[in-house]
């Protein structure tokens, strides 16, 4: 496989809440070859402030974001939403400096989520991993990187590849788990239902573990699952993928 | 003009999401959701991107253009014999209204469902005047038993078990109780029939008002707009501005999309085109025909180029069908004419964003209703257009939380540099300590109660990943594919 260098955008939940999954990426991407560089300056991609209403701010964070990842020849991130911002909304976010126009195009198109990464980019079609004895897996469809990006075959592919796997579909696999950021804190009841049918459906799986591509989706699901005892627990899929490769736990 | 209600959007969703009978109603969605991929299965996904980009092109033509083909269709309504009235406002449209059924001494009016004149809420404004308004789809029927608005575009009765029908039907009408379906649409068929040949004058809405041959066109199931628009002697039509399509032939685009998205029919049982009055050479009709445009509130979406593309609707409900949120909080929750994310977008444009602020923050974005919807409108791009105005726009138009406005500076100046970055990290470390001895948090303070009444919160990392980096930033070995 040709050497390829990427940069990691991390993302602040994960950075904060789940370094893991960061650590899990980073040793994924460089089993398969990846050089990775993590520029200290990143922070945020401004999603938080764009989704609350607050564009101005999401302006801001979104110019910091192209100055610090300029001379990237990618970019990765374990992240379906944190790609949709610079995919979808940079262009129209930074409208207002027409000189950066080109740069953000090119950004944009140099910005992908990591199973996206590795099976359009780098055509990987296994990664190696195993679990230590079989495992019923569920794969939840995050819904910004499912209708935004169009990712949905390339983590399915690359969980079949792990050896030890059972991959389950859900029920409604596409639909909403009620997260939407403050959504969830604004209008909770109205999040919880959603949610509250989403987890229905995991359980009716069977599944013993539920992944996605975003931590987000994950700490929202995951964390009704551990407050209602459920049997299944949450994992991104960068530590799924990590499993039994070198220099990491078993999951 | 109705009552707006968007401010009560959060209690009035709570009663429907605690109602079990709603929840069972809207349990029912699926069927339609269901019935749409079917239909476009049957028409060919290849084919249905094909209808639907040429349905955008004529869309994007007509509002291009839009006071041509609007001048256009009225030359054409009046060359037909018809009248067209232009209104500003709902209040304009509602006395034109008025003054035609005063003229007419109209006693009965029958109407087939329209959602312009929910949102002109003329049935109240003929009440007041004396005149029996009678509404003659079955859905709008019920919720008018009922004294309701209407729960979903195409659906309006759509909350309502049939028990719960039965028992309206035996308070208000007096029949014996009846648990069949068909039994119960009898029921109103026998009531409906006696109003349709007593009443003289009817009304009806337009799905599409064609330019190019001042034609009304009526999708419908029942064949009341048929009847609406046929039997009493004047007929008044009531269209928003945004209904005009150029072409008679642009309907070969717009059928098949609307009623596949809708109900999943390839066609309905009646397509009904009105143009103009009876002729005098013609037996049936009416002798008066009435358009009235309406504008309220569309000129400017029309002038807002962000906003623009949500006059492309045409009204099938698909995203409704196909939004969480709308899945569980039902129509009423919305609080006005148009419910579901396309309501979500219309609402705030036409009564204002700061009384209705909730309805385009009260999504998740899931991109559900862009992906479903006939005519590819960016539903989702629109809310966060609308949330911005909300918090950010000109002053008098938004509507801003001074707390949130003040935690987001915060959230800037933590996002500004690694720094601050990982000193808020650290401080939350500090501050979440106390409250836990594992890894998750299950009780927070506001506003984050919002999340632990269901969630457990996980707590911030000891160690961020931006500081295990330095540790990984040197592989231990040259550590190759082959390394395990």
């Amino acid at each position: 496989m040709a050497a390829r260098k990427i940069s990691l955008f991390v993302t602040c939940l994960v950075d904060q809440f789940y370094p893991e999954i960061g650590e899990a990426t980073v040793r994924l991407l460089r089993h398969l070859g990846v050089e990775v560089d993590f520029p200290a300056d990143q922070t945020c991609c401004g999603q938080v402030a764009l989704n609350g209403g607050y564009r101005s701010h999401a302006v801001a964070v979104a110019r910091r974001f192209v100055e610090i990842f300029r001379d990237s020849e990618a970019i990765v991130a374990p992240s379906g939403s944190c790609v949709t911002t610079v995919f979808t909304h940079y262009p129209e976010l930074l409208s207002e400096f027409p000189e950066l126009a080109g740069e953000v195009e090119s950004l944009r198109n140099r910005t992908f989520e990591l199973t996206q990464y590795l099976v359009d980019v780098l055509g990987v079609e296994e990664v190696g991993a195993f679990l230590p004895k079989p495992t019923r897996v569920a794969y939840h469809d995050c819904c910004h990187a499912l209708r935004d990006l169009g990712v949905a075959s390339q983590p399915r592919q690359l969980l079949q590849s792990i050896d030890g796997i059972e991959l389950v579909e859900l029920t409604d696999c596409e639909s909403c788990c009620g997260f939407g950021g403050t959504f969830s804190v604004k209008y909770s009841e109205i999040s919880t239902a959603i949610l509250n049918e989403k987890l229905r459906n995991v359980d009716a799986s069977g599944a013993e573990i539920l992944t996605a591509v975003d931590a987000s989706c994950l700490m929202h699901m995951g964390g009704a699952m551990r407050r209602q005892t459920m049997q299944a627990r949450p994992m991104h899929i960068a530590e799924l993928l990590a499993s039994g490769l070198p220099g990491g736990a078993c999951a | 003009m109705p009552s707006i209600r968007t401010k009560e959007f959060t209690p009035r969703a709570s009663e429907a999401i605690n109602n079990p009978t709603i929840q069972e109603s809207l349990g029912r969605l699926s069927n339609f959701r269901q019935g749409r991929e079917e239909a476009i299965a049957e028409f060919g996904q290849e084919r249905w991107d094909e209808y639907k980009k040429r349905a955008q092109e004529i869309k994007h033509e007509t509002m291009e253009h839009l006071d041509h083909y609007l001048d256009m269709l009225s030359t054409n309504v009046e060359r037909a014999g018809g009248h067209v009235f232009f209104a500003h406002d709902v209040q304009e449209a509602n006395d034109y209204v008025a003054g035609v059924a005063q003229a007419n001494n109209v006693k009965t009016v029958i109407k087939s469902k329209s959602m312009v004149s929910e949102e002109m809420g003329i049935a109240d404004v003929l009440e007041s005047m004396g005149i029996e308004p009678v509404e003659t789809d079955l859905g709008e029927y019920i919720i008018q038993l009922a004294k309701e608005a209407p729960y979903h575009i195409i659906a309006p009765a759509l909350h309502k078990s049939k028990e719960e029908v039965s028992e309206l039907f035996e308070r208000i009408l007096g029949t014996p109780a009846q648990s069949d379906i068909t039994a119960l649409a009898a029921i109103a068929r026998k009531v409906l029939r006696e109003k349709f040949l007593k009443a003289d004058m009817g009304m009806t809405g337009a799905n599409f008002g064609v330019a190019e041959t001042g034609t009304i066109v009526m999708v419908t199931n029942e064949g009341n707009g048929r009847m609406s628009s046929s039997l009493p002697k004047v007929h008044v039509a009531t269209m928003g501005m945004e209904r005009v399509i150029p072409r008679l032939a642009d309907l070969s685009t717009f059928l098949p999309l609307l009623t596949r998205s809708a109900t999943g029919q390839r066609i309905t049982s009646y397509v009904s085109f009105a143009t103009g009055p009876r002729r005098s050479d013609e037996e049936d009709g009416p002798e008066a025909f009435h358009l009235v445009i309406l504008d309220n509130g569309r000129s400017n979406m029309l002038a807002d180029p962000q906003l623009r593309e949500a006059l492309y609707c045409i009204r099938c409900g698909a995203c409704l069908n196909a939004c969480p949120v709308y899945s569980k909080v039902g129509g009423h929750a919305y609080g006005w004419v148009y419910p579901g994310p396309i309501g979500a977008v219309v609402t705030p444009s036409l009564v204002g964003v700061p009384i209705a602020k909730d309805l385009p923050f009260a999504s998740t974005l899931c991109g559900a209703c862009r992906e479903v919807c006939p005519l590819n409108i960016d539903i989702p791009r629109m809310l966060l257009k609308l949330r911005s105005d909300a918090n950010e726009g000109p002053k008098g138009t938004r509507k801003a939380n001074r707390v949130e406005a003040m935690v987001m500076r915060g959230w800037r100046m933590t996002v500004g540099g690694p720094r601050m970055f990982t000193m808020a990290g650290k401080v939350a470390t500090l501050l979440q300590w106390p409250l836990s001895r594992n890894r998750f948090l299950r009780r927070l303070p506001p506003p984050l109660s919002g999340w632990t009444r269901s969630r457990d919160f996980p707590k911030v990392a000891a160690k961020p990943f931006r500081s295990r980096w330095a540790a990984m930033a040197l592989p231990p070995s040259k550590e190759g594919s082959d390394g395990d």
